[in-house]
């Protein structure tokens, strides 16, 4: 479904992004991890199309199709889902009116009626009990004073109403408390099928306890320098990610 | 910010929409200003002696007068001496009702999406409209006339109802009020009236429609709304013009008088020809409103949505002289390309626990420049009077200009008067969020924007509600690449 190939990005001329190559197939979960500052954040905006960071080098396919080349809006409308690590704050406009003008253009794009109030609300609500959200929550502006949790359910809510098929979650399980973080991920994994795939950027293996990947890999300095199965995650939980920085910098140095 | 550079080089804002004009023949002043013309425009209107005199004075007023230069603004002044004061379209015979109105009149305001046929309009608004300088039609005036709910084109309450008219009218805005004022009083050639009976809840908006058609023509029109004590009307103003490469002048006078326990909402959407995007033509847009609370426990709220205009100088005010008296305004004022807008509000507190609330919401796209001016002014013995202002500024790039000029004058110091002020910049990474989720550049601009100025847009009727709202993303649209 998504295949990365060679993929160098940089941002205002400093290289972050230097060559990630990543196959995922539809029906799997890869983890990415990695410390702070080695590019996780950097490798979402890319593959959304974030405007600020210029693609260097590489190509990305999604379903067959250059990725690349394609707007930021475009990309949502082919299923593309990103739940931002710091989602942002629109004042007067409330999620559902959001959402409403999201949905109606992916719909648009894919040839589809646009969903009438009715059938809108029940789609809503189908989705609120997902994630257990609260309706107050979907009439206030868009993430203007939510708390971290709150937030980042939000994000969940989103992507369950938009329906992707490929989703990229950055850190959403930071600033979720215990119970918030079962709810969250037992969102993610009732929206999984074998259609759609999951990418979740994480630091910690406590999510992964909930999300279980098929896939872990380690990015470090902008590259992918250990990839594994869910063992991996628990084997840098235990020792943290030094090992693997004096790996890759001591081959780095010969 | 790399995307800024992006954004000034798209700025090519959409065209007018209303920017067409009809050819039909006309009744016309002659070009030009002066004593006979103003008698012209009197005679042609059969007005009554007084009322000539009226304007023959306000005329003299005005000679001694020069145009205010204080405004945030700069324009190209106008040779007010080759402007035409009076043009009406020529009807055979004068329309009782609206069955009688001419055909072709009617044509051009469906062509603006304004039926003036009774059972197509939209249910609960009644509609007077005014074309060039004559009002043509006035609808639901008999569902009205039951209520003793008097609303019909000036003209006809000067002959119809010379007391309210010889009462009211230059009470509240008088003529030595200000350049424009007094023009105005010399040479307005029609407008709406509205009379409000002790009492009654208007059951529906009323809602006056200006368009100019005539090439070199200003529109001076009057609006008088009256509302009698425990009475209340919620009233909306809308306009458009064709577009045209020179500049023309709109002066209007509003005057708004408010009883005791009396309470009116007076909404504008402004939508004049704002001029080219290279700042070719518009409309100059020199309006003095003001309302009077005049009895205790009155309420007098104004809403503006300013899209339009080459030129804006409007300051709706409320004299707040009967205590407990509540003067409100809200405003969303944008501006693209050349245009300039300086507009704002006076709050003047007379009566005992008066209160005004202002909220002013300026965006700023293009090379325009924005500003708010405002004024609360709390008098004497105005005990326990508050106020609370709100101005946000919202920038569009970095070539346009937002300010604000807040007056505050205080002579009773039990007053509270708060005043918040903040302005942002639509940012990349709200657009990005949007588009993120499927909202493409122009939407998302639309939706940030409405979300910016939701406060003051809740405060309209619905239907003129949806409209503003397009009309904001319409103003807007191409300002952000
Ligand atoms: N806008 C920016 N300007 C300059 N450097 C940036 C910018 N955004 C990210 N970086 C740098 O890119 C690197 C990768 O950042 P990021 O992708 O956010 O890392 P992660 O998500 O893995 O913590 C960091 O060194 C960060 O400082
Ligand atoms: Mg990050």
């Amino acid at each position: 479904m998504l295949s990365i190939k060679n993929l160098h990005a940089s941002i205002e001329g400093t290289p972050i992004l230097r060559g990630i190559n990543l196959e995922v197939k539809a029906g799997e979960v890869h983890a990415i991890m990695g410390p702070n500052g080695s590019g996780k954040s950097t490798l979402a905006s890319v593959l959304a199309g974030r405007e600020e960071y210029e693609v260097t080098e590489g190509e990305v396919l999604f379903q067959g199709k250059e990725l690349l080349p394609l707007s930021p809006e475009d990309r949502a409308r082919e299923g593309v889902f990103l739940a931002f690590q710091y989602p942002i704050e629109i004042p007067g406009v409330s999620t559902t009116n959001f959402l409403r003008t999201a949905l109606n253009q992916v719909r648009e794009y894919r040839g589809q009626e646009p969903l009438d109030a009715v059938k809108f609300l029940s789609l809503m609500k189908e989705k609120m009990a997902l994630v257990e959200i609260d309706q107050k929550l979907l009439s206030r502006s868009l993430n203007e004073g939510f708390s971290g949790g709150e937030k980042k359910r939000n994000e969940i809510f989103q992507m369950a109403m938009l329906n992707p098929v490929l989703s990229i979650l950055d850190e959403t399980d930071s600033g979720l408390d215990i119970d918030a973080l079962r709810i969250v991920s037992n969102g993610v994994n009732k929206l999984k099928s074998d259609t759609t795939a999951t990418i979740v950027v994480t630091h910690y293996q406590r999510l992964l306890d909930y999300i279980v990947p098929d896939f872990v890999h380690v990015l470090y300095k902008g590259r992918i320098v250990k990839s594994g199965t869910k063992e991996l995650a628990l084997e840098l939980e235990e020792k943290g990610y030094d090992w693997i920085k004096e790996e890759v910098d001591s081959t780095a140095t010969v | 910010m790399s995307k800024d550079n992006q954004i000034l080089e798209d700025l090519n804002s959409k065209e007018y929409e209303h920017g067409w004009s009809v050819n039909f023949e006309t009744d016309e002043a002659p070009i030009g200003l002066n004593e006979d013309i103003i008698r012209w425009i009197s005679t042609k209107k059969e007005e009554p002696s007084w009322l000539l005199d009226w304007r023959l004075k306000a005329f003299k007023i005005w000679q001694g007068m020069t145009e205010p230069t204080w405004a945030n603004v700069n324009y190209l002044k106008m040779d007010l001496q080759a402007l035409r004061y009076y043009s009406a379209p020529k009807q055979s015979k004068k329309a009782k009702n609206i069955n009688e109105v001419d055909p072709e009149l009617i044509a051009i305001y469906e062509r603006l999406g304004i039926s003036l046929n009774e059972q197509k309009r939209l249910q609960g608004i009644a509609i007077d409209v005014v074309l060039d300088s004559v009002s043509v039609a006035t609808t639901f005036k008999e569902t009205l006339g039951k209520l003793g709910i008097v609303f019909c084109s000036f003209s006809e309450a000067v002959k119809e109802h010379p007391e309210l008219i010889q009462k009211y009218l230059g009470s509240v805005v008088p003529m030595t009020d200000n350049y424009y004022a007094a023009l105005n009083a010399a040479v307005f050639s029609d407008g709406s009236f509205c009379y409000i009976p002790k009492g009654v809840r208007c059951p529906m908006e009323l809602s006056t429609y200006f368009r100019i058609n005539a090439a070199n023509t200003g529109q001076f029109e009057r609006t008088l709304i009256v509302a009698d004590d425990s009475s209340y009307v919620s009233y909306l103003e809308g306009c458009t013009a064709p577009q045209r490469d020179e500049n023309q002048l709109h002066a209007a006078v509003v005057e708004i008088y408010a009883g005791a326990h009396a309470e009116v909402k007076y909404s504008t959407v402004q939508n004049w020809f704002p001029g080219d995007k290279d700042g070719k033509g518009g409309i100059y847009n020199f309006v003095t409103k003001r309302g009077i609370c005049a009895g205790d426990h009155s309420k007098i709220s104004w809403t503006q949505v300013e899209t339009g205009s080459a030129v804006t100088w409007k300051y709706p005010s409320c004299i707040l002289k009967g205590d407990y008296s509540i003067g409100e305004f809200y405003s969303v004022a944008v501006t693209n390309n050349y245009q300039q807008a300086d507009t704002g509000t006076k709050m003047i507190h007379i009566g005992k626990n008066t209160k005004s609330r202002i909220v002013s919401k300026g965006i700023s796209a293009g090379k325009s420049q924005n500003s708010y001016r405002g004024q609360v002014q709390v008098m004497k013995r105005a005990h326990n009077a508050r106020n609370f202002s709100q101005c946000d500024s919202l920038l569009m790039g970095n070539q346009c200009g937002a300010h604000t000029f807040p007056y505050i004058d205080i002579a009773n110091p039990s007053a509270k008067v708060e005043h918040e002020a903040t302005t942002s910049k639509i940012g990349e990474d709200q657009i990005f969020y949007c588009n993120q989720r499927g909202i493409a550049t122009e939407d998302a601009v639309a939706l940030i924007v409405n979300g910016y100025a939701k406060e003051v847009l809740n405060q309209l009727p619905m239907e003129f509600a949806v409209e503003a709202q397009k009309l904001l993303a319409l103003t807007l649209e191409g300002s952000v690449g």
